[in-house]
């Protein structure tokens, strides 16, 4: 339910909680404490477009952290900050399951490997 | 003809869709008749996408492909397995792939992941059957014969497991399948899902006979897209095809399985807190006893196992117990799908029978580093396990071979680390990563894990390293005792083997200077 919520509006706006609690016979701390504890449902609207930058060691064995904080540093954000634009999301992620082509990223759900500064900052840049 | 071109996330990561469209288009302006079959991985993922084609003696692949190949394919006649480059011969040759012991994962990457025909011409559903004429107490008499031990991470006995289940009465069981997979250097699960979906279904569908549950759940991990496609998907089919249902494959007793997607969460994959995100709830670890095989999913018993573990009881079952316990190494029967990631040369999954060295794993099979420097630690059995130097490289694969070297055979990762690592920033991490997954229960790892944390800063910043790393150690030996689970418990190991292996990059600067 939560999942499709984000889904829909891509996040979980405060307001949604009490709806969500009263659907589910649920007090509205309960509903809270659930979406709180869970690392994808965000609290804030996104970006139009959401890059998921895996930082686990997989990745970090191939160089990611580097590449990613130059991509940080480039756009001025930090992990989980939007462009002023609006335009993007940076997010963090502890494995894709795709640690044998690492360094790896999810661009809006679709999987990117062999990442290396240039096409990360690409990859980053060039979502419209 | 047919050309396969996996669809396999991975695959796709490095472009497996682009050369997929690449030769339909090329396909088509050479009026060449192909049918593209979307075939899961093999698992070789250095090579990928690596693209096949079926010729009378076999199967040749090409790889590693770009869709700027693809012309010089038609050129060369590739769809008749004819010289390129690119051209690896026959796939089954490949030195990495022949070495293997593919029990699991022998249909992985051949086989067009939604056909039934294909899962059928390929063994699939001979366990299933066996299962059915054996009954409950002879599918349980056969996975404890098999020696098969849990691959989620702890090996403990799945045969106990199911007797337990199976000799506790309720009028409602159930079989969750832990598809969590959150370890770093571990992608085995989703192999098994994408690639060859059926036989996770009919692992269940044993497990299920075996114990009396008439209904099963996948928890998958929302990283996971591809996955929950291809899970959802292949119960549909298997429904349809009455192998899930009211009454499988018209013997007359019922299972069903559903798909439950996690929320990002590693303490998730956790047994009991996995069980209470299935009820809707916060992913907490609940204290054990009571077990779950006993009071698990909605209070009722319930057998909970890796992806892995399910999956091979449909070899063990159409294959034997025999032929599945004949190999492996000491305690730990049958095989292991290893998984080679991070900076490694040939990275991919490597099924084999327990045994062989780490060294062998990493050089032979690995081929060392993909960088082609030194390889220095090898982080075993994700993020809560330990780094190995080269010194330790004879340790064979086994379970109690680690546990003796403090380290963990877990959910079967291996990542590789060349000479350019700082292991007092990966001890770092280890601690950070328990900080952020933490799930609050237990002082010890909320709170100790935090302060981990920060000692590293100065110890890496080079304030007071002695008393800082002493700090360090005191910590860990407070996690390791007062946490109840294995995320606070088992942090210390990949901390402390980096503290204890890798002491010259905890040296205060100046030291560290001088030994380089
Ligand atoms: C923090 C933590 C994370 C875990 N993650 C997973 C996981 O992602 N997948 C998994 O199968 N087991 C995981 N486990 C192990 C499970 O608790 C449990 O032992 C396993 O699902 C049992 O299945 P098995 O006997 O087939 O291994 C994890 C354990 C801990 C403490
Ligand atoms: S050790 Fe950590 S993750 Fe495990 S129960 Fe305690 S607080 Fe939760
Ligand atoms: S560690 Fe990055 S994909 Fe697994």
């Amino acid at each position: 339910m939560l999942h499709a919520i984000q889904e829909e509006f891509g996040y979980i706006p405060r307001e949604a909680e009490p709806v969500i609690a009263e659907a589910l016979n649920l007090s509205r701390a309960e509903v809270h404490g659930v979406i709180t504890f869970y690392h994808d449902f965000r609290r804030e609207p996104a970006g139009r477009h959401v890059l998921k930058i895996c930082r686990a060691e997989a990745c970090q064995s191939m160089g990611s952290e580097a590449n990613a904080h130059r991509l940080l540093e480039r756009l001025g954000l930090d992990w989980g900050g939007t462009t002023a634009d609006g335009r993007i999301t940076i997010e963090a992620v502890y494995c894709l399951g795709l640690c044998a082509t690492a360094p790896s990223a999810l661009l809006d759900g679709e999987p990117v490997g062999r990442l290396d500064a240039a096409s990360l900052e690409s990859l980053a840049m060039e979502a419209a | 003809m047919k050309i396969f071109v996996p669809r396999d996330m991975a695959a796709v990561a490095v472009g497996a869709d682009r050369v997929a469209a690449a030769i339909e288009a090329e396909a088509r302006a050479r009026n060449i008749p192909v049918s593209i079959v979307r075939n899961g991985s093999r698992g070789l993922f250095w090579l990928e996408p690596l693209v096949e084609v079926t010729t009378a003696s076999g199967r040749i692949g090409y790889g590693p492909l770009s869709e700027a190949d693809v012309p010089s394919l038609f050129e060369q006649r590739f769809f008749d397995g004819a010289p390129h480059p690119k051209c690896l011969g026959h796939v089954d040759k490949i030195p990495f792939l022949a070495r293997q012991a593919r029990f699991t994962f022998g249909r992985a990457g051949v086989i067009d992941p939604l056909s039934l025909d294909d899962y059928r011409h390929h063994g699939g559903f001979k366990g299933l059957e066996s299962a059915l004429s054996l009954g409950g107490v002879g599918i349980i008499a056969a996975v404890k014969e098999s020696g098969l031990r849990g691959r989620g991470g702890a090996g403990f006995p799945t045969g106990i497991k199911w007797e337990t289940v199976a000799r506790t009465p309720a009028s409602q069981k159930y079989i969750v399948c832990n598809a969590d997979e959150g370890d770093s250097g571990t992608f085995a699960d989703r192999l098994i899902m994408e690639a060859d979906p059926f036989m996770l279904i009919e692992g269940m569908t044993i497990a299920g006979i075996g114990v009396g549950a008439t209904k099963g759940y996948i928890y998958l991990r929302s990283e996971y897209p591809f996955a929950i496609r291809m899970m959802q998907q292949a119960i549909g089919i298997a429904r349809h095809a009455g192998y899930l249902g009211a009454s499988i494959d018209g013997s007359g007793a019922a299972f069903d399985i559903e798909v439950r997607v996690g929320a990002g969460a590693y303490v998730c994959g956790e047994e009991t807190s996995l069980l209470d995100s299935l009820e809707g709830k916060r992913g907490q670890v609940r204290a054990k006893p009571p077990l779950p095989a006993i009071r698990g999913l909605f209070g009722r018993p319930t057998v909970i196992n890796n992806t892995i573990t399910l999956a091979s009881v449909s070899f063990i079952m159409a294959e034997g117990a025999k032929a599945y316990a004949e190999i492996g190494y000491g305690r730990s029967r049958g095989t292991m799908p290893v998984q080679l990631a991070g900076n490694v040369k040939f990275g991919g999954l490597f099924e084999c029978a327990f045994g062989v060295t780490l060294g062998e794993l990493v050089n032979d099979i690995g081929g060392g580093t993909h960088s082609g420097r030194p390889v220095r630690a090898v982080q075993a059995g994700g993020p809560l396990g330990a780094y190995f130097p080269p010194a330790l490289f004879d340790t064979p694969y086994d379970y109690e071979a680690f546990a003796k070297k403090d380290g963990l055979i877990g959910h079967g990762g291996l990542v590789v680390f060349d000479d350019t690592v700082d292991m007092a920033k990966m001890a770092r991490f280890a601690m950070k990563f328990c900080a952020i997954e933490s799930c609050g229960k237990c002082t010890p790892c909320r709170i100790g894990a935090v302060r981990g944390t920060e000692t590293f800063d100065k110890i890496i910043a080079g304030i007071e390293p002695e008393r800082n790393l002493a700090l360090v150690r005191d910590l860990c030996e407070t996690m390791k005792f007062g946490s109840l689970c294995a995320l606070g418990g088992f942090t210390p190991y990949p901390v402390l083997s980096a503290l204890d292996h890798f002491p010259e990059d905890f040296a205060t600067p100046p030291l560290r200077h001088a030994a380089e």
